[in-house]
């Protein structure tokens, strides 16, 4: 499938913002990432073709930053927060729940495509101690119980 | 309320960010009118005179920072200078600037364009990272909205001056706050620290000078113009200017930021979190951060600036206090920030590379009780080795040693119990 035309313009108009094409790989990546949930070797060799890098030159990028997935990642992904403020606050027991809950570990999807959990320090949150982020907002939950995370997950918190 | 706390006596408690009209109807933009009326110099004369030192973490000055930026055809080559305003927030601990860019997105702009014009930038840049998604689109909000009033573009308000502003979402990487890997990050590459000098005022962002202020700093920028230096260094209790943003987290019971004068201390600060939580004792804190040395209970006292910090053996950092109780053990906090530190390092300098994931091994390793007494030795060897400045391009490797450095002087008995069958707090020994 070739690179659908509304996001060549979105990437175009980042090359004139950013101030070139090699300024502007990382908010393609994060253009074909927000349209589609990860950035796929089709799509990164049609980016790299666009702005006239080579390949490998985007993929470095790519793979350099965390939050870019070049692995497809759940509908909702969550990033789990393991610093120590949110350690002391509980923080291993609401990743035990999660992860029971989901059966899955950190870098993981579950097989029904819908969540994906990544570790991540700090998200900001030290004040919601224990903290995660979660959906295409990166949106705050905090603090959550272990007893929280069924709720979370039916959407209800 | 806003004389006392300028940074979010007008922010609401949900965090609603204020449009262009409610900003103005507040007072906000007429420092603006007024900086467009002084020269660049004066601005920079004026910031001095406040003794605004940045709250990126380093507290150098940003009147300093702005002063080396050379005004616009004297610096050899073409283009413009550029402002970058580091709103990748990432040091754990931290939550000032999620705050600032979220529920105060009109300040930010607001304080950008004067640094602008201060140190002759026709283009400024907020970076943010990806994960303050509500703050990305509060602040291309707010931009958007002063575009259309002429507050940026050309010829600011018939002033002449012209900036175009814009928002770069960041994709992670706590490497990219470093102010010469953010200038990596935005010409295209990988966010890898460059060696200073050059300093970023002499040749910063595609090779142009270029000032990188943390967004704290740049939002305490217009109230300094409004009410003058001698204002904001009578809102500290110290001679650095100002009200801080501190950030309250970890064994407290009511974890929260707190602005409040310069040179607070931590006591206060933990009385106003409602106390210690846990068991309701306070075994040490860190003032800053992650990447801050531990300070016990004597140094509960110690106004919170850059200054006595760093007279205490620690940092100010970024003002975000970590609170351990005495059922907290600091190894184990130590191990979390370490962890986090190693798999942030961008693995340009080996020390970094090699040594912070062996200290992160070493330091689970004594949780689990499985660790040898040469692991400490070994851990003593890393944090000596990693300093002083100058074996790693940057200070990330640096900073990581903070904690480590000071867990091992401060509690080295409570590490050597950890040869014994792991953590004594945890096996109820302690």
């Amino acid at each position: 499938m070739t690179l659908p035309e509304d996001l060549k313009q979105q990437i175009l108009h980042a090359v004139a913002e950013d101030g070139g094409a090699k300024a502007a790989m990382l908010e393609a990546l994060r253009l074909v990432q927000q349209a589609e949930g990860w950035v796929s070797d089709a799509r990164l060799a049609q980016v790299a073709d666009l702005l006239g890098v080579s390949t490998a030159e985007l993929d470095s990028i790519a793979t350099f930053y965390s939050l870019i997935f070049r692995k497809p990642v759940g509908q909702t992904v969550i990033l789990l927060c393991d610093g120590a403020s949110c350690w002391m606050n509980g923080g291993d027991a609401l990743r035990q729940a999660l992860m029971d809950r989901l059966g899955i570990g950190f870098g993981q999807t579950t097989a029904d495509g819908r969540y994906s959990l990544i570790n991540s320090a700090c998200v900001g949150g030290c004040d919601r101690a224990p903290a995660l982020l979660i959906g295409p907002d990166r949106r705050l939950v905090g603090p959550l119980s272990p007893e929280g995370v069924a709720q979370l997950l039916e959407g209800e918190l | 309320m806003s004389d006392t706390l300028p940074l979010t006596g007008h922010a609401r408690a949900d965090r609603t960010p204020h449009s262009l009209a409610e900003w103005r109807a507040i007072g906000g933009y007429r420092a603006v009118e007024r900086a467009l009326q002084m020269t660049p110099l004066e601005l920079v004369n004026l910031v001095d005179a406040a003794n605004l030192n940045g709250r990126g973490g380093a507290g150098f000055q940003a009147a300093k920072k702005w002063r080396f930026m050379p005004p616009v055809g004297t610096s050899p080559g073409i283009g413009s200078n550029y402002l970058i305003v580091n709103g990748d927030e990432m040091e754990p601990g931290a939550f000032k600037d999620r705050f600032l860019l979220e529920a105060m997105p009109h300040q930010v702009v607001e304080g950008a364009i004067i640094a602008a014009f201060a140190t002759h930038s026709a283009q400024a840049i907020i970076l943010i990272r990806d994960d303050y998604r509500a703050g990305i689109t509060a602040i291309r909000r707010a931009i958007a909205e002063a575009e259309a009033a002429n507050l940026l573009g050309t010829n600011i308000l018939g002033s002449g001056f012209n900036l175009h502003m814009r928002v770069h979402p960041s994709a992670g990487r706590y490497i990219v706050g470093e102010e010469t890997a953010l200038i990596s990050a935005l010409e295209g590459g990988r966010a890898i620290p460059r060696k200073r000098p050059p300093f970023p005022a002499q040749s910063g962002l595609w090779g142009r000078p270029t000032t990188v202020n943390n967004v704290e700093t740049i939002s305490l920028v217009p109230h300094i113009v409004a009410n003058g230096a001698q204002w904001f260094r009578a809102l500290s209790r110290t001679e650095e200017g100002g009200t801080k943003l501190y950030g309250v987290s970890g064994m407290v019971k009511t974890p929260q930021l707190i602005e409040a004068p310069m040179g607070s201390t931590a006591r206060e600060l933990i009385d106003r979190c409602g106390g210690v939580s846990g068991t309701g004792v306070l075994r040490c804190f860190q003032p800053g951060g992650g990447a801050t040395p531990f300070l016990e209970p004597a140094d509960l006292d110690t106004p919170m600036d850059f200054g006595h910090m760093a007279k205490a053996h620690s940092m100010l950092g970024t003002g975000a206090l970590i609170v351990l109780d005495t059922g907290t053990c600091p190894v184990a906090v130590t191990a979390r920030h370490i962890a986090f530190y190693a798999r942030e390092s961008c693995g340009w300098c080996t020390p970094c590379r090699e040594g912070l994931p062996w200290a992160a091994r070493i330091l689970t390793a004594l949780e689990d009780g499985t660790a040898k007494p040469r692991d400490i030795e070994i851990l003593r060897m890393t944090a000596a080795e990693a300093g002083p400045r100058g074996r790693t391009f940057c200070d990330l490797m640096g900073g990581a040693m903070g904690p480590l450095a000071s867990l091992l002087a401060r509690f080295g008995d409570l590490v050597e119990a950890h040869l014994d069958g792991g953590c004594p707090i945890r096996r109820g020994q302690l």
